[in-house]
């Protein structure tokens, strides 16, 4: 299922400006990256990019080649729906939709689309996704209540299960922690490490500890002034990045000095 | 009370203004209240003596109360605290004044609909009747059936215009559309009527009256307030859940109807009913457009037809003889209209509670 | 794996996203009802337009001429916009101050739990239709001001708005008014009440910090905050009253003829109030004379609520606040 991803020279803009300059970054399948630099970076507005989200704000766009494996996600042709059906992500504040049930949430990726599907085999689905997320011991007695009136944590392992029921190759999470107490990210962390092996999984944070912690590889994301681009300054595998980056300002960001 | 003193420019800035906390009198908790209930009876009492008049009561018992208690307060507690005494006043008796108008209306409709309130006023209509008895039954239905297709037509529009205007609109369009609707909002609703009566005096002839004309100049009053309505429920429906939609690989058009719109359905269906109580009671474009008949007529296409407002009005405006008869029946017909108008305003309540996302 | 290699720069950028047919279908439908509402109006325009054409070319003597005597349409609208005016004012010098008491008893006067009932409350006299205000005013509010209308006019006779005489029913343009501000008064509120409700809280906790009294902490910080919003509150009440059509046509005496007058039985009527009277009876020109009052009605309703907009906006532009 996990496929790799592949950027060369990538520029995005929001209308003229231009939010992300020059990025080529392979992504192995079954890995965890972890994006990382300072607020305005760019790393978030990357993320967004590789599933095409970003083009949900007016005037956003990009210029050079993300690959799916091999296959041009911004190619001629190319639905962006589809995309995200390949390419999941889950977000920073946990979102599971108020009008809908646990199970309507995780089965909410088929539903919407309307994809026919018998009623024993979605239970199925959603069991195993829930499972995936471990959240389905806590959830199993109240599959019928509405999402939101759950903890923080498990909304997001809920959000996380229904990103995960439309089987996509490759999970973006853009700061999935961020919102949550310590205890509920500790959950979050260890689902990530269960979820690598079968997916590809890049991560937005905000959190170094974390960085080191989840992910294979890291890539650190800087910005010069405001209203310069964000460049990707260097990536390479987690534990180098954090012991003996090649650049000064990864070296600076990862001990603390700015950022 | 330690700067009653002449200050020099220094002392001024220079000492605290008071060193102490000033410890002035306090009126008694249950002092305005005393003061009210003297005033009450002061007034009354020489009211009483001259003949008295509910009104008159009521205001000079409220002037003489608001002056008493800022007197009292003057005194006692300084001039600062006694004007505030005095707004506080002058505020809840607005309040109340305000309130007035409305108990009348419904204590004067509820006691003069009641007399003609029976069995008869609904299962009957006037077709025959000269003086007593008789029924606003052609009257219901045809505003019901007038209100209905109104409805029909400017829900449509006014819901699938607010989802353009939130979700797709962008640009010259879109503001064109917000500006002409907030202009909708203030068309007079006789000029709405005019409107029908223009449209259909071009290609049916002059003269026409008709349920669809009705209908016709309602929607155009109808339409705005569900636009803007449905923008405002819209607006505030989280932008996380379109992503969370759109992140799940659902098409924009999947994630309007399935999303977006249920989370935001129970305040658009608040809002509608709101537009619908709104339009119900209209009078003035039905007068020139629908007009008036004695007889059942339940079709919108083909000539006059009753409606409650019409109904009310002509009785009461122009009643036959025994006068009685008719401005009973108008009063009736003023009852079942601020009823159902009522009734609407307690629906979408309700609705906006029972419907709205559910938490636990 | 690595950073920027200066390599050719590939520019798919296929900018322009497919959108399906279900997406097309349905932003097409939504603009279109946009288009239509567009349309509509321009209707509205056009239709009263081309139908009040006529009179506005028509020779004096043809027109109709309650008041004013065969001296063509502006003869004819003025004494019904004096009217449409006079009453309108009236109304809202009554209702605005007084709502904005209201409201700023519901906003900062009565008990936390209590102010959003209460609130609910004076919405529910904006949702009583205006035929029931009118047999309101008719049967419960006029005979009350016969008294006070005989004691103004014995006493106050002197000055021409309350030259009288006293009408004995009571149909007199102070009871029109007045019925008029009754209904305008939740308009008001409602908008007056949204702004100081959104005064902001460090503002008043300043001001009470200071050690002011609530009067003067609603001075100090809700007045100021909240004056284009009762402006602009104002100015759309003021609107519906001049468009209100019912209440005035049962409340009021009609006699034509322009007068501030406001306690006697000879009345200016309204333009709204006059379409509503004259037109169930009229036919051939006379209906193209009240389309064309009622245009012109349209024009006077579309001014005033551009304005109130206009006021409405401009503080969203300077106060901060979204």
């Amino acid at each position: 299922m996990a496929s790799s991803i592949q950027a060369t020279d990538l520029d995005i803009y929001y209308g003229s400006f231009l939010a992300v300059h020059d990025v080529t970054m392979t992504i192995k399948p079954q890995t965890v990256t972890a994006l990382i630099g300072p607020s305005g970076c760019g790393k978030s507005t990357f993320l967004r990019a590789m599933n095409r989200m970003h083009e949900v704000i007016p005037g956003a766009r990009v210029e050079g080649k993300l690959e799916l494996d091999g296959t041009d996600l911004y190619g001629p042709g190319i639905d962006p729906v589809t995309v995200r059906r390949q390419i999941g992500m889950v977000f920073q504040r946990p979102n599971p939709f108020p009008t809908m049930s646990i199970y309507e949430n995780v089965a909410a990726g088929l539903r919407l689309n309307s994809t026919r599907i018998a009623k024993g085999d979605m239970d199925v689905l959603v069991e195993r996704s829930l499972r995936a997320a471990n959240l389905w011991e806590e959830v199993k007695d109240r599959l019928g209540k509405p999402g939101a009136g759950m903890s923080g944590g498990q909304q997001q392992r809920l959000c996380i299960a229904r990103a995960i029921a439309v089987r996509p190759d490759v999970l973006l999470m853009d700061e999935p922690c961020s919102a949550l107490d310590p205890i509920s990210t500790l959950a979050i962390e260890d689902l990530i490490n269960e979820l690598k092996n079968e997916y590809t999984i890049v991560i937005v944070t905000h959190n170094m500890q974390q960085a080191a912690r989840v992910s294979d590889v890291t890539g650190f994301f800087n910005i010069e002034g405001t209203g310069k681009p964000g460049k990707l300054v260097e990536m390479d595998e987690t534990k180098r990045m954090f012991s003996q980056p090649r650049e000064k300002a990864t070296e600076d960001y990862v001990s603390g000095r700015f950022g | 009370m330690t700067t009653t003193a002449p200050r020099s420019a220094e002392r001024a800035v220079d000492t605290p203004l008071t060193t102490v906390p000033r410890v002035g009198g306090v009126l008694p908790r249950w002092g305005t209240w005393a003061v009210l209930a003297a005033a009450a009876a002061l007034v009354g009492g020489l009211l009483a003596l001259v003949g008295f008049s509910i009104s008159l009561f009521i205001l000079a018992t409220a002037l003489l109360f608001g002056v008493a208690v800022y007197l009292w307060s003057r005194v006692i507690e300084g001039r600062r605290r006694a004007k505030d005494r005095l707004v506080t006043i002058t505020v809840t008796g607005a309040f109340l004044l305000a309130l007035a108008p409305l108990v009348s209306v419904v204590v004067t409709v509820l006691l003069k609909g009641l007399e003609r309130f029976d069995p008869m006023f609904f299962t009957y209509s006037m077709s025959g009747i000269l003086g007593p008895g008789g029924g606003a039954y052609h009257a219901i239905m045809g505003t019901l059936i007038i209100t209905g297709l109104a409805a029909v037509m400017s829900i449509p529009i006014g819901l699938l215009a607010a989802i353009y205007l939130v979700e797709y609109g962008r640009g010259r369009l879109a503001r064109a559309i917000t500006f002409f609707v907030d202009v909708m909002t203030g068309i007079p609703s006789i000029v709405a009527g005019l409107f029908a009566v223009a449209l259909f005096a071009l290609f049916v002839g002059p003269g026409a009256r008709l349920g669809i004309m009705g209908a016709i100049a309602l929607s155009v009053l109808m339409v705005p307030v569900v636009v803007r309505a449905t923008e405002e429920m819209l607006k505030i429906v989280p932008n996380e859940l379109r992503e969370a939609s759109y992140a799940l690989g659902v098409s924009k058009w999947r994630t309007i109807v399935k999303v977006v719109l249920p989370t935001a359905v129970a305040g658009i269906a608040a809002g509608i009913t709101l537009a619908i109580a709104r339009v119900i009671g209209e009078t003035a474009p039905l007068l020139i457009t629908v007009g008036l008949t004695t007889a059942v007529n339940l079709n919108p296409f083909a000539g006059r037809m009753a409606t409650l407002p019409v109904f009310s009005y002509y009785s009461y405006a122009s009643p036959g003889i025994p006068r009685e008869a008719f401005v009973d029946r108008a009063w009736t017909a003023a009852l079942v209209l601020i009823i159902i108008v009522l009734g609407l305003n307690l629906i979408a309540r309700l609705i906006a509670r029972v419907f709205a996302p559910k938490t636990r | 794996m690595n950073t920027s290699t200066a390599a050719p720069k590939t520019t798919t950028s296929a900018t322009r996203p497919i959108r399906r047919p279900g997406d097309r279908i349905f932003a097409g439908a939504a603009a279109g009802a946009g288009v239509l509402i567009l349309v509509i109006l321009a209707g509205v325009a056009v239709f009263l337009l081309v139908q009040a054409y006529p009179a506005l070319v028509a020779a004096p003597e043809e027109l109709p001429t309650p008041s004013a005597g065969g001296e063509g349409f502006v003869a004819y609208v003025w004494p019904l916009l004096f009217g449409t005016l006079l009453s309108a004012t009236l109304a809202l010098l009554v209702a605005t101050p007084l709502a904005v008491c209201v409201a700023l008893f519901i906003s900062h006067y009565a008990p936390r739990k209590l102010s959003q009932g209460l609130g609910y409350l004076v919405d529910l006299l904006a949702a009583v239709p205006s035929i029931i205000f009118g047999l309101w005013g008719l049967a419960v509010l006029a005979p009350l001001t016969v008294p006070p209308t005989r004691w103004l006019e014995d006493n106050l006779g002197f000055i021409p708005l309350f030259a009288g005489p006293a009408s004995a029913i009571g149909r007199t343009m102070l009871v029109a008014a007045l019925v008029l501000a009754v209904m305008i008064l939740p308009i008001v509120t409602a908008v007056a009440r949204e702004v100081f409700l959104q005064t902001p809280l460090l503002h008043q906790e300043a001001a009470l910090a200071l050690g002011a009294t609530r009067w003067e902490m609603v001075q100090l910080a809700v007045l100021p905050f909240g004056r284009s919003g009762i402006i602009s509150g104002a100015m759309l009440g003021l609107g519906r009253a001049l468009g209100e059509t019912m209440a005035i046509t049962i409340v009021l005496s009609v006699s034509g003829g322009v007068t501030f007058n406001l306690i006697s039985d000879g009345n200016p009527a309204t333009i709204a109030a006059n379409i509503a009277l004259e037109f169930p009876e009229s036919t051939g020109l006379d209906v193209n004379t009240l389309i064309a009052t009622g245009l012109v009605l349209f024009a006077v309703t579309l001014i005033v609520n551009l304005l109130a907009r206009y006021v409405i906006n401009r503080r969203r532009d300077f106060s901060g606040a979204n």
